[in-house]
């Protein structure tokens, strides 16, 4: 079955919880089920720490306001009017829900395990769940549908084959995989045209998320130098130079310009 | 085994550098050199033309975000699509010519390369047939999976979220009127929608619910069953354009069903004018959302009605849809320059006739005449909509209404359909720009509608070309008798001939 192709078995539940990259959404939520971390594997590992805040200057634009009056089971899920997430600030201008990666400097040839643990993107309240997220190359996203409304979820990109299915009823799960690197994936709901979630598909596990305060941490790198990407949905792209030394921390603070 | 050893043959007679060859002459206008979909022409279309790079295709026989097989791309290079520009090419290239073609579309994108990706049809198997019944199912299972959340409730493709979809690179998609399955992208039969919903198509927003049928949230012949009611909401067989719309002379005490809904209109016979976007004078229109006006009339002794009835996903003005204004606008091209700011517009129908019903075959200029043969004109708009205005178009430039017409109009919007009603007296009260009907000649009538919602107003609107209207008389009691007169006269004449031949011959024997 050609249908099977992007399929690994899914359906189990995350038996282990990373500390950092979830937690990304900072509004006013439905009950969701806590997003899966970033990153599962790198923590065990022992090597360098790149930590750092993302902040932005500038005026953040408002997010829209949603209108879910068509949805009401999605609309009672809120006690108040939800909004899009596309810029989610914290406290000093912090910037949450950055794709932060290593975009050069891991040795070529270099290869890594996906983690066995699927990715869990839930769709609750008619959002995504997590709003950004990172996953390896090969890596299973289980896809949720906690409403009892039609979403479909369709997967828009470029390096990897896209995908367009359909999720009438809660309860309903779908899981698929990406094969090639990309940032990002776009995943979209068509019925829902506020619905979009962000993905960071790597080849390796040195990703994060920033959370609400905009602090971000990638761990277990060995010793080199390191280019890393910070990606936003509106904002753009912004990179910095990290050497790793040892089993250092070291700081890389990243800017945004709002526009 | 027998399909597998053609398709090794196909592919062992393909041939890339050939292939661009007919790229090149043929696809490239609209596909762009480089297979992008962004030809010279492209600015021209909706849906645009593929963009082969990402080798993302709509009608294939393989599961979502899979590669479609060589049958699937050749089937819509030798079909084309219907509802798009994408003609058919079977009759202008050679089976080898195609073949070679599809080759070099596939050198387009490198996802072809990539051996993990071989496709593979889904199994389909047959329709399961169960008539009504089956049709019922799918009704029901049509409302529960959604699908009236982009194809509305009744499937004109006026669901809550139509106004909101656009395809993969961001461009204004609507849903499919289901109604109009002659105009399927990927074909009009119960196999062809049900193989679209478990497929889904890729790079519009419309998805595979094949998941639903491994999750147990549907059996086969459920999803059958939506195939079937899809397919039953058009007619059996795409309408058939007829030249002549005839216009019974009813008797219900001389009074004309003045109301869209009027029962009477039922037995009525309906008449079908595909409308195409004006692209003749400036500013021209490519994307028409009107694809055509369903047309019925009748009259009296001294009136006439005549009920226009299309599909229309908006009841425009309708802010619901100016988002989807403003991404049609940005993308087509436009003859004035600069993209004009979206706007609410509102629904528009016109019906013109000539000012007299003409001697020859001489008619006015289709396009709303000209300044020296002006046109007779009814008009409706959607923000007066139990209005019609009257008056004589010379050119699209210029309309200029007449007072006191006396033509009336009653609408009703239901669910993604105007139906229009316009009525007037026969006899007119000006004969110099007001045409007089009669019944039994051949009057000429051309139709033009606007969807608002879709950017229309203006020159920018979908037109049709002239046809006629005849309104039946009576069939006098002379064209009954006459031929029986006719034939009793000959029979009795004939007797008469016997009877005196007979009367001869015995007159003879008796000498």
């Amino acid at each position: 079955m050609t249908g099977r192709i992007f399929s690994v078995v899914g359906g189990m539940f995350l038996l282990t919880v990373c500390s950092k990259g979830d937690n990304s959404h900072v509004q006013a939520a439905p009950p969701a089920v806590d997003p899966a971390p970033a990153s599962a594997t790198a923590a065990a590992t022992a090597g360098g720490t790149i930590s750092g805040k993302i902040k932005f200057t500038g005026t953040a634009p408002r997010n829209p306001a949603i209108d879910m009056s068509e949805e009401a089971a999605c609309k009672s899920k809120y006690t108040t009017p939800p909004t899009e997430e596309n810029v989610v600030a914290g406290p000093a201008n912090a910037l949450a829900n950055v794709f932060v990666y290593v975009s050069a400097g891991v040795p070529a040839g270099q290869t890594f395990t996906a983690p066995a643990t699927p990715v869990v993107l839930d769709q609750n309240g008619c959002r995504y769940h997590p709003h950004v997220f990172g996953v390896m190359v090969g890596q299973s996203i289980e896809i949720r549908n906690s409403d009892p409304v039609l979403h479909n979820i369709k997967a828009v990109a470029k390096k990897n084959r896209p995908f367009n299915v359909s999720q009438p009823s809660a309860g309903m799960k779908t899981t698929r995989t990406f094969t090639a690197p990309e940032v990002t994936v776009n995943l979209q709901c068509n019925v829902h045209g506020w619905m979009h979630a962000w993905v960071g598909v790597r080849p390796d596990p040195f990703y994060a998320v920033s959370g609400p305060d905009g602090s971000f941490s990638i761990t277990g790198l060995p010793p080199g130098t390191y280019t890393i990407e910070a990606w936003h949905e509106k904002f753009g792209t912004q990179t910095a130079t990290v050497t790793i030394a040892g089993t250092e921390t070291k700081t890389a603070n990243l800017t945004f310009a709002a526009r | 085994m027998i399909s597998a050893l053609l398709l090794a043959a196909i592919v062992a007679a393909q041939d890339t550098t050939a292939g661009k060859t007919v790229y090149v002459k043929w696809c490239a206008g609209c596909h762009g050199d480089q297979g992008a979909g962004d030809g010279v022409a492209a600015k021209y279309m909706i849906p645009p033309p593929r963009d082969f790079t990402g080798a993302i295709y709509q009608i294939r026989s393989t599961g979502s975000g899979n590669l479609p097989t060589d049958a699937d791309v050749l089937r819509s290079i030798d079909e084309g699509l219907p509802g798009t520009a994408m003609p058919g090419w079977k009759e202008r290239l050679s089976d080898r010519e195609r073949r070679d073609v599809l080759a070099y579309l596939k050198t387009l994108s490198t996802f072809f390369a990539d051996t993990t990706l071989r496709p593979q049809p889904l199994e389909f198997g047959r329709a399961p047939g169960g008539g009504d019944e089956a049709v019922g199912v799918g009704r029901q299972f049509y409302d529960s999976i959604g699908c009236r959340k982009c194809h509305g409730d009744l499937g004109r493709g006026d669901g809550p979220s139509a106004p909101t979809l656009k395809d993969d690179a961001g461009h204004p998609v609507f849903a499919a009127d289901l109604h109009q399955n002659w105009l399927f992208n990927g074909g009009e039969t119960v196999e062809d929608i049900y193989h679209r919903l478990r497929t889904g198509l890729d790079g519009t927003p419309m998805p595979s619910f094949s998941d639903l049928l491994d999750q147990k949230f549907l059996t086969d012949t459920e999803l059958w069953g939506v195939a079937q009611y899809v397919r039953s909401l058009s007619p059996r067989d795409p309408p058939v354009v007829r030249d002549v719309i005839h216009a019974p002379l009813i008797d219900r005490g001389g009074a004309l069903p003045h109301a869209p809904d009027d029962s009477a209109w039922t037995s009525v016979d309906a008449y079908w004018f595909p409308l195409v976007g004006q692209v003749i004078r400036k500013s021209r229109w490519f994307a028409p959302a009107v694809t055509g006006v369903w047309v019925k009339a009748v009259h009296t002794r001294d009136s006439i009605a005549l009920q226009v009835s299309w599909d229309d996903r908006s009841e425009s003005p309708d802010s619901a849809w100016l988002e989807h204004v403003g991404r049609l606008l940005t993308l087509l091209a436009q003859d004035d320059g600069a993209p004009e700011q979206a706007a609410l517009w509102p629904d528009q129908i016109a019906v013109q006739f000539p000012v007299a019903i003409p001697t020859g075959m001489e008619r006015p200029y289709f396009l709303m005449g000209n300044s020296s043969a002006p046109v007779y004109q009814w008009r409706w708009v959607s923000t007066a909509r139990s209005a019609a205005v009257a008056g004589l178009g010379r050119g699209l430039e210029r309309f200029d209404p007449i007072a006191n017409a006396g033509v009336g109009a009653q609408a009703v919007y239901d669910h993604g359909q105007w139906r229009v009603v316009f009525t007037r007296a026969l006899a007119s009260p000006d004969t110099a720009t007001q045409l007089p009907f009669r019944p039994g000649r051949a009057i000429p009538v051309a139709f033009f509608a606007w969807d608002g919602s879709n950017g229309e107003h203006g020159t920018r609107m979908a037109i049709s070309t002239w046809y006629f209207l005849a309104l039946d008389e009576p069939v006098p009691a002379r064209v009954f008798i006459s031929p029986v007169l006719a034939m009793v006269l000959t029979l009795g004449l004939g007797m008469l001939v016997v009877w005196r031949a007979q009367q001869k011959t015995s007159y003879r024997r008796q000498q």
